[in-house]
């Protein structure tokens, strides 16, 4: 269809590329219809260029039973999160990772000014989970007790309380809906036995259960003073995790030094898209202008879907995109030199630009499916930053046979004469 | 036309040369592994005046951090690296050095940069196995008209070609980690990645044109098909890479210091994959023959 009304494809690449222009603009005149709408759609840099700290925490996992871990690993994140948005960064990123047979939680903080306070902050996070004791065992040893997964995670809150017969100061949990239902199954099972509170790894206290409690509401009674009950308490209502943390990983990167690479990586780009562009009217002239053309669309709508999908930038990200820029390219002089040749076979125009095309794209698709291919591969293996010159090469190679197919035969066919 | 197949000794000639050095370079000088391999910590930070390196030193002796590297770099920069330290210990060198702007801190515990290389080693595993699928899918058809002696011949070419691209490349960072003390890192293995994909690319490129050229072809001198495919393909493939290095160029001119080494790799990445599809893969299928694979019988 495309082929027989070269001039309504034209118009539909017209508007396709207004619009992405209008996405990638950053800031839009007042009177353009939907200008706030395009003015909000902004690039996503990662914190290499906007600055900022990547934390990686392991979850030690050898006390929980296997089927449990990742549902701790996850409370776990959730802790942090809450954890981390009392501390006001903007668009902050937790992410878990399972690697191997490691659980990671991978926490992203751009532009956050005082990392040492959030990382004590993290460090802070007591570990709060309830324990049961083995059947056989008799020995309250901490090897004894067992995940029962009622942990700091359904933690609705913690108060400091005192015990109304001897006057200790104590501290009152109260669990959300989801934790009341575990502890009464827990206390249910458990009557006339005891149940161990773990706090950082370590039985705090060890009651004897009574009668099942459906109320949801637990007390941890040690030997407190006043001091240490309204610290934990507070601690705790701040949140407790499932499963103690240890940071193995960190990296900072202060906020010029994305700047710099920003500002340097634009530049880079212009000149590069500057050189290809006189090196393919040098080599081809008046088509030559077309197939830069069709890269300028191609450009367009790469930074267009960066915002839109949106595609977190990194500088390897950004790297990436260049380089998808350079495979665009190869699409267009395949093209070209094959219409040079199928012209020198002496066919007539139409048939030359038919044919231009349909030879060139199987070298074009072999060639990119092999890129697609290794960036597949380093998606899956890359951590980090790497990763997002996986995501925008191979944004790039997909966009680039659509305009090296779609784009630059549409300019061609619309130009030359029957 | 050039004759290509008359000076294909050269060719090889100057490749295995270059192999070879690249081969002794990693055997004897080896790769620098760094903070990302190797495990430990590497800190950026920025002073309002000049600083020595001795005497930084000196001052973070008291803190017992084990073997210190300290390295100064353009405006006001000092570069540190040590073990893996905790976020105390960081914040207690900064106090030491009198809190200077921090523009980069990284720390690495072991089970990361372990996971690291292991990860590293899987990609390329991984990457190599897919393309070599890839090859031997792309061929199938040389595979039914000639027989699958004729497609393996074609997929071992390809692939010749890629270790030649990868063995240069790693002997390009030999080079670098020798004469700059530049440090192998996660960069390093997406450059290797991408250059296996460029190369592949560039080999099925000119082996498409030989194929196409083979069918049609009524004489069955493969020399002169052969060269008559190069020379037929060598415009695209130089405008390609051409085109493709100048916007690599702009990145390694203008594109900042962290992408600097990788913009470089890329470049000799992408020469030497446009490199060996025309004087290495090619020649492969020359390689003990000068007559046209007989076109297997139905």
């Amino acid at each position: 269809m495309l082929q027989k009304k070269p001039w309504t494809a034209f118009v539909i690449i017209l508007f396709l590329t207004i619009f992405c222009f209008l996405i990638d603009l950053p800031q839009l005149l007042a009177w353009i219809p939907g200008s706030k709408w395009f003015s909000q759609q902004r690039f996503h840099l990662g914190l290499d260029l906007k600055g900022g700290t990547q934390l990686i925490y392991e979850a030690e996992t050898k006390d929980i039973p296997k089927e449990e871990i990742e549902y701790a690993v996850e409370g776990a994140r959730n802790v942090i999160e809450r954890r981390i948005n009392v501390f006001g960064v903007r668009e902050p990123s937790i992410q878990t990772s399972k690697i191997g047979e490691n659980q990671r939680i991978i926490v992203e903080l751009p532009g956050i000014k005082n990392v040492s306070e959030a990382i004590k902050m993290i460090g802070a996070t007591p570990v709060l989970d309830f324990r049961e004791l083995k059947e056989a065992e008799g020995a309250e040893t901490p090897a004894a007790w067992l995940y029962t997964g009622l942990t700091g995670k359904y933690l609705k809150s913690a108060l400091i309380d005192f015990d109304p017969q001897t006057n200790e100061p104590l501290v009152s949990l109260e669990f959300n809906k989801e934790g009341a239902e575990i502890f009464g199954n827990l206390t249910t099972k458990n009557v006339g036995k005891p149940i161990a509170i773990f706090l950082d790894n370590q039985p705090i206290s060890v009651p004897t259960v009574r009668e099942s409690i459906t109320s949801g509401k637990a007390v941890i009674t040690g030997k407190f003073t006043l001091e240490e009950a309204k610290e934990l308490a507070s601690r705790l209502s701040a949140g407790a995790l499932p499963l103690p943390i240890k940071l193995i990983g960190q990296q900072n990167i202060g906020a010029s030094l994305g700047k710099e690479s920003v500002k340097a990586s634009i530049i880079a780009g212009l000149i590069g898209l500057l050189g290809v562009a006189c090196l393919m009217i040098l080599n081809y002239g008046r088509m030559g202008v077309l197939s830069v053309l069709s890269l300028f669309v191609y450009c367009l709508i790469n930074l267009c879907l960066f915002k839109l999908i949106p595609v977190t930038l990194t500088l390897p990200g950004i790297a990436g995109f260049i380089l998808s820029i350079g495979m665009a390219v190869d699409a267009n002089v395949l093209i070209l030199e094959r219409i040079k040749e199928e012209k020198a076979l002496g066919k007539i125009r139409r048939q030359t630009i038919k044919d231009g095309f349909s030879r060139a794209w199987l070298a074009i698709r072999d060639g990119n499916l092999t890129t697609l291919i290794v960036c597949l591969i380093l998606f899956y293996f890359a951590t980090g930053m790497v990763k997002g010159f996986a995501v925008t090469l191979s944004l790039g190679v997909i966009i680039s046979m659509f305009s090296a197919i779609i784009i630059t035969k549409n300019f061609i066919e619309i130009t030359s004469k029957k | 036309m050039f004759d290509f197949v008359k000076n294909q000794k050269i060719f090889i000639a100057i490749s295995i040369i270059v192999c070879i050095f690249s081969l002794l370079g990693w055997i004897f000088w080896g790769l620098k592994p760094g903070v990302d391999f190797k495990g430990g910590s590497l800190m950026e930070v920025k002073f309002l005046e000049k600083n020595e390196t001795a005497e930084i030193k000196e001052k973070l002796n008291s803190l017992n951090l084990g073997d210190l590297i300290v390295k100064s770099a353009e405006q006001n920069k000092i570069v540190l690296k040590l073990k893996e330290i905790d976020e105390k210990t960081h914040q207690e060198i900064l106090k030491t050095l009198g809190d200077p702007q921090e523009i980069k801190f990284t720390s690495i515990g072991p089970t990361i940069s372990q996971e690291l290389i292991s990860k590293a080693w899987w990609a390329i595993i991984l990457a190599t196995i897919s393309i070599i699928f890839y090859i031997a899918w792309s061929f199938r058809k040389i595979s039914r008209l000639f027989g699958a002696a004729e497609s393996w011949r074609w997929g071992l070419g390809a692939i010749i070609a890629l270790f030649h691209d990868v063995l240069i490349m790693v002997g390009f960072f030999v080079f670098l980690s020798y004469f700059k003390g530049m440090e192998i890192d996660a960069n390093f293995v997406t450059a290797i990645l991408v250059v296996l994909g460029y190369s592949v690319n560039d080999t099925i490129v000119v082996y498409d044109r030989i194929r196409e050229n083979l069918l049609f072809s009524k004489s069955n001198n493969l020399p002169f098909i052969v060269n008559k495919s190069l020379n037929e393909t060598i415009v695209r493939c130089l405008n390609t890479s051409l085109t493709t290095i100048v916007v690599i160029l702009a990145v390694f001119l203008f594109g900042g210091a962290s992408v600097k080494y990788f913009a470089l790799a890329m470049i000799v990445g992408v020469t030497t994959g446009t490199w060996s599809s025309l004087f290495i893969a090619t020649p492969f299928l020359l390689f003990g023959r000068k007559v046209a694979p007989e076109r297997a019988k139905k």
